[in-house]
């Protein structure tokens, strides 16, 4: 409503954006609720959403029933749920999808615990606490690739900083090839993981706690809550909503995750480290079935945002009971 | 007890004095050195690879055989970033990623900014939908988007070239420019929008004379933004990009890995150290901004 309202300032007649609008031929000239002058503004960004985000999106949902090939001559056609049934039945797609899973859970939930214990402490008024807070921020700052170099030279067995402490602490004999051992490997890979998505989190949360209202704490503080009834009782509740949301972007982003274990171990050792948007990009690019990749990338939506649906209702119904 | 909270408080009065105050100090005084004790875990957590990295990047060859390797690099030496150059074409690769990143944002930005204003001002279908395009766009995988994009890309002769690249990028950054710029507009008064309609400015001029000035400080940080978001980016460029004379950054440090792995790992970090420095410029202008950015768009309810 306020479309209308900031319209008409034009004329002078100088309307607050919560006044209603008149109604006018020029209000009731509108297409979806917006005049001429939204179009003109949001024309030059809706242009290329559709043609190359919104487009290939539907394209790639129908390409998921047809038997689309790169480089084949004969026309493509629709095979149904040809690509589903096959899908059902391939146990290596079913593997990486395990990991994916298992990926994207353990990932997502280290990352906010390790995350909340740092933006908690982030706000304190602890000394070098600069510090911190910058060396929280580089990950975000660098790309995924060398964030992956950088842990591959760091697992290194000969070469790398991780062997050889732990051989100077006396903990192993210094020779553990992390990336390649068949269950070092995943693990391995997780904890890069935790390591890169930590500042998004991390922001998010100290976000959140700032908003918490200092009074209560004290009100709760005078009245003899301890440290843990606080933040049970007044830090906690004002937090959930963010947490709510950065875990479940999180959760999408780690299950959709490609370049670092693409280049931590390309999906090895033994497809250990799989995940399936790594499995996806082989279909597609190295084997060429464009509509079989398609469908498994349908499958990972509709299994993720199953997921999401149960883990956001759920909490949803804790908070109203 | 106020010191040693945990739960969230930046500092609180000190509580009254009571027979208790003695124990309490001694907890108090506790609680603080288990704080730091944690905070240096972060940051050892934290720093180490980096360190790493940057170490391995100035280490000869020989120090890199080395069975005991140390920290620091016993004599630093230069020849990791030399040798880097010889071996792939970094300096090709970094323009590739400049220009694909920079004419990206720029143009990404310069479309999201009538959008988000949009967005903000006019309240209709249409914008909602675009709240929903930017949380949508964030579930999908990559991979659902990148056959059609390649096939249609295909179809324009623009797979394996800069300009194919630069358009996803676009669209690529635009959610979350949208996102932080909504927040920039937010926080623009309507009332400044409203004098300047009652001193009879055109739409189009209180656009550009009020609100973009006001806007500044959010476009730059929105500019860099959505600059580092592209230059880092690294799935699109493997997929769209073949021929080696035009891949960028991301793609070209890939190809130091070869096939047996990390057999060269000293000029891999000097690379890596040199694909990092632009993004991490960029972050640390921006970084208060970035904080600030996502909560006002965080908070808009």
């Amino acid at each position: 409503m306020s479309a209308g309202a900031t319209l008409r300032l034009r004329r002078g007649t100088g309307r607050g954006a919560g006044t209603p609008p008149p109604r006018s031929t020029a209000a009731r000239r509108k297409v979806l609720g917006l005049d001429k002058d939204g179009w003109f503004l949001l024309l030059p960004a809706l242009i290329p959403v559709l043609v190359l985000s919104v487009g290939p999106l539907l394209y790639g949902i129908a390409l998921a029933f047809t038997d689309a090939q790169s480089g084949v001559t004969h026309a493509t056609s629709f095979n149904g749920i040809a690509n589903f049934k096959d899908l059902r039945l391939d146990s290596l797609f079913w593997q990486s999808f395990r990991i994916g899973l298992l990926w994207a859970v353990c990932v997502t939930v280290l990352q906010f615990l390790m995350s909340l214990g740092l933006a908690l402490l982030l706000n304190q008024n602890l000394r070098l606490r600069w510090l911190a807070r910058t060396l929280a921020l580089v990950p975000w700052a660098m790309p995924e690739v060398v964030v992956g170099i950088m842990w591959r030279l760091v697992y290194n067995p000969d070469a790398g900083i991780l062997n050889n402490t732990l051989h100077h602490l006396h903990l192993t004999d210094g020779t553990t090839d992390w990336l390649s051992s068949l269950s070092l490997a995943l693990p391995a890979v997780i904890v890069v993981g935790v390591w890169a998505g930590m500042p998004q989190t991390t922001v998010v949360l100290l976000a959140g706690l700032q908003n918490v209202p200092l009074e209560l704490h004290e009100a709760a503080s005078l009245d003899g809550a301890g440290l843990w009834r606080r933040f049970t009782t007044v830090t906690w509740p004002t937090l959930k909503p963010v947490v709510l949301s950065i875990t479940a972007l999180n959760f999408i982003w780690n299950f959709n995750s490609f370049g670092l274990v693409y280049v931590l171990t390309s999906g090895g050792p033994g497809g250990k480290t799989e995940l399936p948007m790594l499995f996806a990009y082989d279909e597609a690019f190295r084997y060429g079935q464009f509509g079989y990749a398609a469908a498994m990338g349908l499958v990972m939506v509709a299994v993720i945002a199953v997921l999401l649906a149960v883990f956001l209702r759920n909490r949803l119904k804790e908070d109203e009971s | 007890m106020s010191a040693t909270d945990a739960a969230g408080v930046t500092a609180a009065p000190a509580p009254p004095a009571s027979a208790g105050a003695g124990r309490r100090k001694a907890r108090r005084r506790a609680g603080r050195a288990g704080q730091y004790l944690a905070l240096l875990c972060y940051v050892v957590f934290l720093a180490f690879p980096l360190l790493w990295l940057v170490s391995t990047a100035f280490k000869s060859p020989q120090e890199l055989g080395s069975v005991h390797p140390t920290w620091l690099p016993k004599h630093p030496t230069l020849d990791n970033f030399r040798t880097a150059f010889d071996e792939q074409p970094l300096l090709h690769a970094a323009l590739n990623s400049l220009m694909v990143a920079g004419i990206s944002a720029v143009v990404s930005v310069a479309i999201a900014v009538p959008a988000a204003y949009v967005m903000v001002r006019f309240r209709s279908l249409v914008s909602r939908a675009g709240t929903g395009w930017i949380l949508v766009s964030q579930m999908f995988p990559l991979v659902l988007i990148i056959i059609p994009l390649f096939m249609v890309l295909k179809n324009l002769h623009l797979v394996d070239s800069r300009l194919g690249l630069g358009l996803v990028y676009v669209v690529w950054t635009l959610p979350f420019a949208l996102w932080m710029l909504q927040g920039y507009v937010k926080a623009v008064p309507v009332s400044l929008e409203e004098a300047a309609a009652i001193d009879g400015c055109s739409r189009a001029r209180t656009l550009r004379s009020v609100v973009l000035p006001l806007l500044t400080p959010g476009l730059v940080a929105t500019l860099m933004f959505s600059f580092v978001t592209a230059w880092n980016e690294f799935f699109f460029g493997l997929v769209l990009l073949k021929s080696p004379e035009k891949q960028t950054m991301s793609v070209i440090l890939t190809h130091f890995l070869g096939a047996e792995g990390a057999a060269d790992l000293g000029p891999l970090a000097a690379a890596s150290v040199l694909a990092t420095l632009p993004s991490l410029l960029f972050f640390a202008l921006l970084q208060r901004r970035l904080v600030g950015g996502m909560m006002t768009g965080a908070v808009k309810g």
